[in-house]
This record gives structure tokens, sequence and C-alpha cells, in this order.
């Protein structure tokens, strides 16, 4: 094999202020030809800063400091800007985490297939375009023909990714960054797109940089992989040795993350009224039904994931609980009574006993307001408590976060991380001493380390308060550890429910088991039998059912 | 698929409909507002010696007697009937001098629109295309010293009165490079090029002061998207700088520039009259600002509602535009 990238101790700086700081500190790696590198770690480990410096491009706010980076004998870090536009698109391609947001919304996507090779010389306009007909036709996206004549916002999350790497592909690159390609989703839509991207690596042979924070999807993918921790190298191996015989203390942190169980706790007893009840429930927007009937219960101190792809109706449901969303029939109970649908009919009452925590925590506090009057603000509105005794309240409630008051109540939002941004904002939910909290997919926009200690603190909160949760997510690994009862939901409608263990044991309902079993494993080998195991064309047939 | 025409007509249908609805509130406006004014014809043209019988009279002749309501329906019913009166000093003058022949508002005001039209229309040819290609080439090199030298420039001449920038281009074309006519002597049946010629130099000044904005938006609508995932990906596509602008960034900035463009053009319509006393050009700003002077409301009024009616149509024409240039809308799901 030959040698294609070599990247010898680099250090990246990045600008806060006016002052540069290092952000990767001198990070090795070599690719060869044909070879899948897995780059791994959490968010702020610098993998995207190093997956770009590999192309020779750094963002704004960030330049290259020290070491080397050299493709096929070419000096990526002192090339002349001209030179690096050269080979960019050309033999060193780049495959975004969003393609949703990454490809310009004004342009059809064949016209922006094609213009890489054009700009390139590398094929005329027809030409590529027949190319990139094949591509879209190998990569399994539906209507191969037709499908580069839409606009990005008329195809789906999972089509697009796929038809970015046929763009990625356009010229037939030496080396692919790969840049969190599924994180943004769904695991059923993700098994199409790994294997998509697996096959066409495979088919042109091509070298490819696979970042992402998910260990067992890098295991389908890489050939070796490298762990890295805010900068640092940790340490690297091949794929199984590193799965079998991880040797760093943080490498093996990584791997038990998901072994958090919330111990399972006894059904409700029966003829006991349900703290919320969602009854026969239909509602939508503008003239489109989004729910069709859907019923559940949740009972006291009693967590029931929803779980669901993205569409299914989960966030529509937690819209007609909180009275967001007046559905079209049916009712929400509260204690066995019927609360108004219209949450401005709500007394204050009923209001307190139901709150949120949302997905995007960084959006969802007031970035302006310190974090004592965020908390303080359902604390004197429900409550109404104030001066010294809402002083004490909202330390109080930073305490059982595992905040200290004295360091964090004068901070604002910008200044605290991200999972302590999502404790604020379970403290705020709090404050109103609710009986019911909609988890919104609390933990999906975190870090596996920091999603475990919100889910123990949601945990023991509970166990403490007797709170009921509704948690909504997509990721069945926080359902295991943290579920009672489980909703699965498909196109607005409740295809399965029942307690967790009944759930996770066959047999399933269709759809469950098909979300059950794309969740990827910790086993190299695992998307190599679940396509075996479907057989391959179903994947296809599955895309096509999805139009 | 195919591009959606009834949805994108029934917007364009409902911002008409919303258009009549502004230019009929506005016509309320304009009437009170003008009818508020000190003083009123009779006393302007009778000067301070009048008495008042001689006032009452004029103004019983030109039904100012009568109810503010009374005379707003009427004007309105009548400007429906697409009939915007007959001027005051017309019927005033008529009725002391007895015969002779009676210009309607509508006759008065329809040369001098006209003539205002195309000062606006060559202006624009001239700006537009000057504005978005210095922004797109500032967002191109920012930061360099001719980002900054535009920047500069336009910015000046966008700060200096208009009679300045007026006298300034007389100087240099027409005095001490005697190119261009310093007076704009527009008359009936000249040839276009003549007229080209001799609206050069208020189109001239008029471009240097709606310059700045179009060109500092559509540089900052620019480089506002430079940030987007979409344009990473086309630099990582090896696209190269200017490409990267023009294809990938200027048609996401297409709603913001087309808005201030409007604006810009509104502008020119209505608020020109510095220029064209300097150049002597016979638009409709001179004969708005005499028939203020003198009270003559029929023709204040009618000017009015042409401003209106202007900027209305061309903020809808920008709104329309800018729901055109977005493929979400064009091309719905």
């Amino acid at each position: 094999m030959s040698r294609l990238l070599t990247i010898n101790d680099l250090v990246l700086e990045g600008r806060s202020d006016e002052s540069w700081s290092r952000i990767v500190n001198g990070v090795s790696l070599t690719l060869d030809k044909g070879e899948v590198l897995g780059l791994i770690g959490e968010s702020g480990a610098g993998k995207s800063t190093v997956g770009l410096a590999a192309m020779g491009f750094t963002r704004d706010g960030v330049r290259i400091a020290g070491g080397s980076v050299e493709f096929d004998g070419i000096d990526l870090v002192n090339a002349s800007a001209n030179t690096k536009r050269n080979l960019l698109g050309k033999r060193i391609a780049y495959v975004a985490q969003s393609a949703a947001a990454s490809f310009n919304p004004a342009h059809r996507l064949i016209d922006q297939h094609t213009e890489g090779p054009v700009v390139h010389g590398v094929m005329g306009r027809g030409e590529s375009a027949e190319d990139g007909i094949e591509l879209y036709r190998r990569l399994r996206l539906p209507n191969p023909e037709e499908i580069g004549f839409r606009y990005p916002h008329q195809v789906s999350g999972g089509q697009l990714q796929r038809a970015m790497t046929a763009m990625a592909m356009s010229c037939r690159p030496d080396l692919i960054i790969f840049d969190e390609p599924t994180t943004a989703l769904d695991v059923t839509t993700q098994i199409e797109v790994l294997a998509a991207i697996r096959k066409i690596v495979e088919d042109f042979d091509t070298a490819a940089i696979y970042i992402t924070h998910d260990l067992a999807v890098v295991a389908q993918m890489a050939d070796r992989i490298k762990v890295l921790l805010k900068g640092d190298e940790v340490e690297e191996a091949t794929t199984r040795e590193m799965l079998d015989h991880p040797q760093e203390d943080y490498t093996k942190s990584l791997w038990a993350v998901r072994e958090f169980q919330h111990a399972e706790k006894p059904l409700a007893p029966k003829g006991a009224v349900p703290v919320i009840s969602v009854r026969n429930v239909t509602a939508g927007y503008g003239k489109i039904d989004v729910l069709q009937d859907v019923s559940f219960d949740i009972h006291e101190a009693r967590t029931v994931a929803v779980v669901g792809e993205s569409g299914s109706g989960k966030s529509t449901t937690a819209r007609c609980i909180t009275g967001l969303l007046p559905p079209r029939q049916g009712q929400i109970l509260l204690d066995g009574e019927a609360l108004p649908p219209d949450y401005r009919k709500r007394s204050k009452m009923q209001l307190r006993q139901v709150q949120m925590i949302y997905q995007m925590a960084d959006t969802a506090l007031n970035p302006r307001k310190t974090i004592a009057q965020i908390i303080g603000r359902p604390v004197q509105f429900y409550l109404g408590l104030r001066g010294k005794e809402k002083r004490r309240r909202v330390n109080e409630l930073l305490e059982h976060i595992e905040l200290d008051p004295a360091q964090f109540a004068g901070r604002l939002p910008g200044e605290l991380s991200g999972g302590q941004k999502q404790r604020v904002g379970i403290a705020r939910a709090l404050a109103a001493e609710p009986k019911f909290i909609i988890c919104d997919e609390v933990t999906s926009a975190l870090d596996q380390l920091v999603a475990e200690g919100i889910l123990r603190l949601l945990a023991r909160l509970q166990d403490e308060l007797q709170l009921s949760y509704m948690f909504i997510t997509h990721d069945l690994a926080t359902v295991r550890s943290i579920a009672d009862e489980v909703v699965v939901m498909k196109d607005g409608v409740v295809v399965e429910q029942g307690p967790k263990t009944e759930m996770f044991t066959p047999p399933h309902h269709a759809y469950t088991d098909l979300l059950l079993s794309s969740v990827p494993e910790m086993d190299p080998d695992w998307l190599d039998k679940l396509l075996a195991e479907r057989g391959v064309d179903n994947i296809g047939d599955a895309a096509v059912d999805k139009m | 698929m195919t591009c959606h025409v009834p949805g994108v007509l029934k917007i364009v249908l409902q911002r008409l409909a919303l258009g009549l609805v502004t230019l009929f509130v506005v016509s309320i406006v304009i009437f009170v507002a003008v009818n508020a004014l000190p003083g009123d014809f009779a006393q302007v043209i009778l000067g301070q010696g009048a008495t008042p019988e001689a006032v009452a009279a004029i103004r019983r002749d030109l039904a100012l007697d009568e109810p503010l309501v009374t005379r707003y329906v009427g004007w309105l019913g009548a400007i429906l009937t697409g009939d915007l009166g007959t001027s005051f000093a017309q019927l005033n003058f008529q009725s002391s001098l007895g015969g002779g022949e009676m210009k309607t508002v509508a006759s008065q005001i329809a040369p001098r629109f006209a003539n205002t039209i195309f000062l606006a229309g060559v202006t624009a040819a001239i700006a537009v295309p000057v504005a978005v290609a210095l922004g797109v080439l500032a967002a191109l090199y920012r930061g360099s010293v001719f980002d900054r030298f535009t920047n500069i420039f336009t910015l000046s001449s966008v700060s200096s009165p208009e009679f300045f920038l007026a006298y300034m281009l007389i100087l240099f074309l027409a005095v001490l490079n005697p190119m261009l006519p310093s007076l704009s002597n527009i008359y009936d049946g000249m040839a276009f090029s003549e007229r080209l010629r001799a609206t050069m130099l208020p189109a001239l000044t008029l471009t240097l002061i709606v310059l700045a904005q179009m060109m500092r938006m559509t540089r900052a609508a620019i480089i506002n998207l430079l940030a987007s995932p979409y344009i990473e990906m086309a630099r990582l596509k090896g696209i190269s700088p200017m490409r990267v602008i023009v294809r990938h960034a200027l048609p996401n900035a297409l709603a913001p520039i087309i808005n201030v463009i409007a604006l810009n053009l509104a502008y020119l319509i209505t608020g020109v009259v510095v220029v064209e006393v300097v150049f002597v050009y016979p638009g409709i700003g001179q004969l708005f600002v005499d028939a203020v002077k003198i009270r003559d409301i029929p023709v204040v009024q009618a000017c009015c509602l042409i401003f209106a009616a202007a900027y209305i149509l061309l903020n809808l024409t920008a709104d329309i535009l800018s729901i055109l240039s977005n493929p979400r809308l064009r091309h719905p799901k």
C-alpha cells in the first residue's frame, strides 16, 4: 500500500478575543490509499478541525501553528491557495454533517454535483450529470434519473446525505473526509447512509477519514480508529483491537457509558389514576393531521419514553399536552380531570403541573439573564416567592442539580458548558414544583458522558420528588437506561406500547423491530450481518417507501 | 416538481389587495394632512390685504367651505372615475378672467411625471448594476484597500448635500470639460439620444446619492452568508472566491438587496426636488413644491397620491421578486 496522507505533529490554534490558544496539540496520523481511519472523540476534541486541516483548510479564527500536512507529496500547510484549490473537490473531497445546510438552497442537486467536475476540468457538464445519476443509483437513491433535478429542500435528510456523498465522489477523489455524516439522522435512515457510504468507498477504493462521536458507527466504517480528547491524541489501534482491548482509561470510559440503568419500578397499581392521560388525541397543523387517535397514560413517578423517527409526531404530542397546540379531537387529563385544550385557558395551578425541558439548552435559556434570574422567574410566578425567600429557593434548586449556587447564580448562560446549561433547564422546570415533566430529546445534543450525568440526575430527582416523565427520544440506548414504559410512534400513530422489558423482548411489532435492530452495536460485523439479514435490496425499498 | 404557479399567484394577489387597502388609508391621511396646512388657497392668493368677503367668495367658488368629509368623498369618487380634478389656480383665473382653455390636474401632471420616470429610469439603469457590482467586489475583497475606498467614496457621496454634488458634476463635466449640458432642456419631440444627454448630469448626481445604500446592502447581505455551511462546502469543492460569491452567495442574498433597490427607486420618483431645481429639470417635484406654496390642493393631493402609489407599487414588486428569488416558494415540496 502506498502512503496518501501524512499529518505530523499538527498544532492548531483558535482565536478567542485577541489571543490565540491551542485547540489541537500535536496530532499525527497517516493514511494509505484505500484505507478508512475513524477519528473519534467528544465535542471539543478537535476532530472536525483536524479533518479540515487534512484538506489544508482552516475555518475563520483557526490557524495551523505547527506541524505538517502532506498529501501525496504536496505540503498542504505551505501550499498556495491556487494549489489547494486544484486539489480540493478534485482529489480531496468533504462530506459535511448537515447535508441540508451544506447544499446551496438556490441550486438543483445535479447542478451542484456537476460544478466540481466542470470547474476542475475533469468532465463536461453532460458527462458529469450522467455520472451523477449513475452514482445516485449506486447509492440507492430513489428515482436516480429525476432526483437530481430537485432543490435541496425537496429531498429528505437521509437522501441529501447520500446525494452529498455522490457529490464528493463526482471527481473520483483519492480521499474523502466524512464529518459526522449520520449524526443528524434517524437510526433507520442512518443504516441506509452507512451502507451506501461503505459500499461506494469500497467500490472506488477511496481512502477516507470518518469523524464521529459514535463508537458503534465508527466500528462499522473504519479499518483503524484514533481517539482524541481535548485536542490530544489518546490512542490509536485497528478497529478490532480498539474494541476488544482499549488501553487508556478514557477510551474505556467511552465504552462503558451505556451501562447506566435506572432501577426498574413496579407497575402502577390497577385502577390508579394516571398523572397524565392522553385520550384519543388527533391534532395537526393547517389541514394536515399529524397525530391520529393517540392514547397513553403516564403514572406517578414513572417514565414513559416516546420513541420514533423524526416526523413521527413525538413533539406534536408534547405540544398537545402543554396546550400549545389544542387537539382537534380527544382530551388531555391531569389527575383524571380534563385540561382545557388551550394553555391560555388553563389555571396557574394546572400550568404549574406540566413543565418542559428542551433539546437545545443553548436556545432555551435567555442569554441576557443570569442563572438566578432564569430559575427565579418561575419561582416567583408560580409560588409567589420574593426577595430572600426566592433567593433561598433558587439556591436550593441549584444544589438539587449539583451546581454550586455561590459559583453559578450570577453567571450568564454563555459562561456555562452544554451539560451545565441543560442542568439549568432542569432546575427551571423543577422551580414550578410540577408533577410531570416533558423531556424533549434532552440528551441528544450532549456528549455521551455528559448525557449520562443528566440521565442520572433526572433519575435521582424522580426518586426523590416522585416526578413523572415523558421522555421524547430517538435514542434507544437512552430508552433502555431510563424508561419504565415505551410508546412507539410512526407517522402520527402509536404502533406499540407497553412496559420496557416487554418492548425489548421479541416478538415486536414490525416497526419496533426495525427501530431496535437499526441501533448500531459495538461489533465491527454488525452492519454486514444486518444487511445480510435484511437483504441489501430491502434497504433500497425502504428508501422508496419513504418517498 | 413543477413550478407552483397557483401558490405564487395567490401571494401576489394578496399583496396587491393589501396594497390597494394601504393606498386607500394613505388617501385619507393625505387629504386630512393637506387640509390641515395653515392657510388656504383663498388666503394665499389674495395676500395680506384681503377682505373677509373676497376670501369667502373664492372659498365658495372652490367649494372650500363645505365640510371635510363631503369634500373627501367627492374627491375620492372623482379619482375612482379617473378624474384628478382641476387646479385651483386654473379655476380661479378662469372665473376672474373668463374663457380660455382649462387644464385638468391630470394633463398638468402627466408630462412632468413622464420626465420624472425617465430620469429615475436612467438613474436606475446606471446605479443598480454599478451598486451591485461594487457590492460584490467589496465583499470579495473585504478588508482590502479597494473595499475601504469604495465604502469611503459612497458614504461621502451620500453624505454630501445634493446641490453640492450637482455643482461639482457641473464644474467637472460641463464647465471644465464641456461634455454634457449643465441645464436639462427637455422639450416635446426631442430625439432619445438628445434627451438622454440632457438627462445625464441629473442622473449621475442621483446615482451618487443612491449608490451607497444599495452597494453597502449588497456587500453586507453577501458577507452575512459567507459563514454558511454551503459556502464552506463550495470552498471545499475548490471553487474560486469570485465564483463562490457570485454563484453561491448572491442568489441567496437577493431578497434584502431587492428591497433596498426598491426603496431607492421610490426615492428617485418622489424626492428629487433639489436636483430638479439645480438642473432646471421639468419633473414632478417642482410642480409639487409650487402647488404646496399656493395651497393648490387638487395638485398637491394628486402628487401625494402618485408618490404613495409609487412607493406601494415598488415595494410590492420588491416583495414579489423576493418571493420569486426563494426556491422554497417557487418549488414547494
